[in-house]
């Protein structure tokens, strides 16, 4: 069995009558990437701070990094590395001397402090901009020095928080490739996202959260897996084709207006060849054909969605 | 190293950190000796010649007995900087960073009470070579001076963690900015710009009472040889007690936090 950097069990917050997290679970491997998902006010953040030591959780036990969150905090903190989602620069002080403040901190020697800075610095592209105040840099570059800032000390498992918020696409794709790097060099990263596309992209392991509850959990594939809504798009030229297809296909949707049929479909090629088979055989042409498979959004929209109804229900 | 250690190399950490920041943007300490100057250039230029008629001495007389009032005034109003910086750090992303790291937790606050008590004496100083150029004519022999120096370290330290307690329990960098404000005015309701048996009852009682006045009379008596007496102990008492309470207050706001 693989070790878990983090394993949480009935995980509680509130903040006065309002909960934030109302039991959650978590099991994260070591190692390997995983992603919080959700949308604005989910409790992404207050996961992270509990996590991360900053705030104490109201129930629950944790484990992180194979201590005792509770009973040894300063243990989790050091083998830790936090990126929250608020710049954590001091914008007051240049970006080597950021760099070098986390060393002295880490308690690295002088020697050993400067080396990784100016690595650090080679490695984010922050060696032109290092002797400049952080409070002139970019949000990007604010960004990619704040990570820079966390790597310091090596930790084992970092905690990025919306990593990639605000960032263009291009830093986006960047951080991306920092983070996978940091990943091939068995570094843990617990991330949380607003994106589907990044956890698609990144994570191994995605939990969705969506008001303090965990309402899906697996990889990307097997969330997308969960919801129907896979579909092939068929456009016809002209209404007798449509109702022809119509007859043949009868768990269709039609849309008489665009002359359309969307008819389930896993969107496996072979399903595709044996629709366009059929369609074949009883002389019916179609005009165009799109494939629809389900992406995270679909999960995301559908589950958080079925979520609120039933909430309203309640 | 021992847990003691690291303590002591963090805060010399956050002390540096500190020391940066002050040498980088000169201005947020410039800035805070301006008012006491203007307070001093105006009570000795615009009231000081009637005050000092008052309190025998005239003018002259009169630059050098607001001078110790000033010189509070001036590490009060300093301390307002530390409280809006206090405050200001903490709603910076960096303050959360720190606390996720292994690090002695007092330290972030020791590097801003190092900086804090360094700005104070800087603005002092500045204020003493101002009164000099404008009369003011202290008496002091090196002992004394050094007396001076002494206790007025030790109120920056008190003022320096009250200030810092302050600026962790406001909500906003404004409102730090206006929590040490009482403090300013203390030299007034003192013995720091006439004396207290000028004043009605209720507010001579408050006066003789409070802390900065023995400070005050400590002060004008190591520079001017006036009589001292109890001040000396009372006002170190003062500041040892506000210095250890604000500590306390202080490290106890930023654990909760
Ligand atoms: N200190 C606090 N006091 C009161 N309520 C809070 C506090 N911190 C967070 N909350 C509430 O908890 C809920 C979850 O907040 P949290 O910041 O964890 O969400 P999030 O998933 O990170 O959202 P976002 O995507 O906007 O960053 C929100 O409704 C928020 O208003
Ligand atoms: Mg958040």
């Amino acid at each position: 069995m693989t070790n878990l950097a983090i394993a949480a069990n009935g995980l509680r917050k509130s903040y006065g009558d309002k909960v934030v997290l109302d039991g959650i679970d978590l099991a994260v491997p070591e190692g390997t990437i995983f992603a919080l998902l959700g949308p604005n006010g989910a409790g992404k953040t207050t996961t992270v701070q509990i996590l991360s030591t900053l705030i104490p959780a109201d129930g629950g036990s944790v484990r992180v990094a194979g201590h005792d969150l509770t009973g040894n905090p300063d243990d989790v903190r050091g083998a830790i590395g936090v990126t929250g989602q608020y710049s954590a620069v001091d914008k007051l002080l240049t970006g080597e001397e950021n760099l070098l403040l986390m060393a002295d901190l880490k308690h690295l020697s002088r020697a050993d402090g400067k080396r990784r800075a100016a690595e650090l610095l080679e490695r984010f592209d922050l060696v032109e901009a290092a002797r400049k105040p952080a409070s002139t840099y970019s949000g990007g570059m604010q960004r990619r020095l704040d990570l820079a800032m966390t790597l310091v000390g090596d930790p084992r498992l970092i905690f990025l928080d919306e990593p990639t918020t605000g960032l263009d696409p291009r830093s986006r794709r960047e951080m991306w490739r920092i983070v996978r790097e940091l990943v091939a060099g068995g570094v843990t990263i617990f991330l949380t996202t607003q994106y589907l596309e990044e956890a698609d992209q990144l994570a191994d392991r995605i939990v969705l959260l969506d008001h303090g509850r965990l309402i899906a959990e697996g990889t990307a594939e097997e969330l997308k897996r969960r919801i129907p809504g896979g579909h092939i798009e068929l456009t016809f030229t002209d209404p007798h084709l449509l109702d022809a297809a119509r007859g043949l296909l009868p768990a269709g949707v039609a849309d008489p207006e665009a002359l359309t049929l969307q008819v389930p479909s896993d969107g496996g090629v072979r399903s595709i060849r044996e629709l366009l088979a059929r369609l074949d055989q009883n002389d019916i042409d179609i005009d165009a054909m799109s494939v629809h498979t389900p992406d995270l959004d679909d999960v995301f929209l559908t589950l958080t969605g079925q979520q609120k109804e039933k909430e309203a229900t309640r | 190293m021992t847990t003691l250690a690291f303590a002591t190399r963090d805060s010399s950490t956050m002390v540096r950190r500190q020391l940066k920041r002050l040498i980088r943007y000169p201005a947020m300490t410039v800035q805070l000796i301006i008012t006491p100057v203007i307070i001093l250039l105006l009570f000795v230029f615009v009231l000081g010649g009637a005050l000092g008629a008052g309190i025998g001495g005239g003018r002259a007389g009169y630059v050098n007995y607001i001078v110790p009032g000033i010189l509070l005034m001036t590490a009060a109003t300093a301390a307002t900087g530390t409280a809006v910086m206090v405050a200001t750090d903490m709603t910076e992303g960096i303050i959360a960073r720190f606390r996720t790291m292994r690090i002695s937790r007092a330290s972030v606050l020791t590097g801003h009470v190092a900086g804090s008590v360094i700005q104070q004496l800087l603005s002092m100083t500045a204020l003493i070579l101002i009164a000099l150029a404008i009369g003011f004519r202290p008496n002091a022999n090196p002992l004394e001076w050094l007396a001076t120096i002494g206790l007025l370290t030790l109120f920056a330290l008190a003022i320096s963690w009250l200030s810092v307690a302050l600026g962790l329990k406001s909500p906003t960098p404004e409102a730090a900015g206006n929590a040490p404000m009482p403090l300013l005015l203390l030299p007034f309701l003192g013995s720091g710009f006439v004396p207290t048996d000028s004043m009605p009852t209720v507010l001579r009682w408050f006066a003789e009472y409070q802390p900065f006045t023995p400070i005050m009379e400590t002060v004008r008596g190591l520079l001017l040889g006036t009589p001292i007496g109890h001040n000396g102990i009372i006002a170190i008492a003062w500041c040892a007690g506000i210095a250890a309470v604000s500590y306390l207050w202080a490290k106890s706001i930023f654990n909760k936090a």
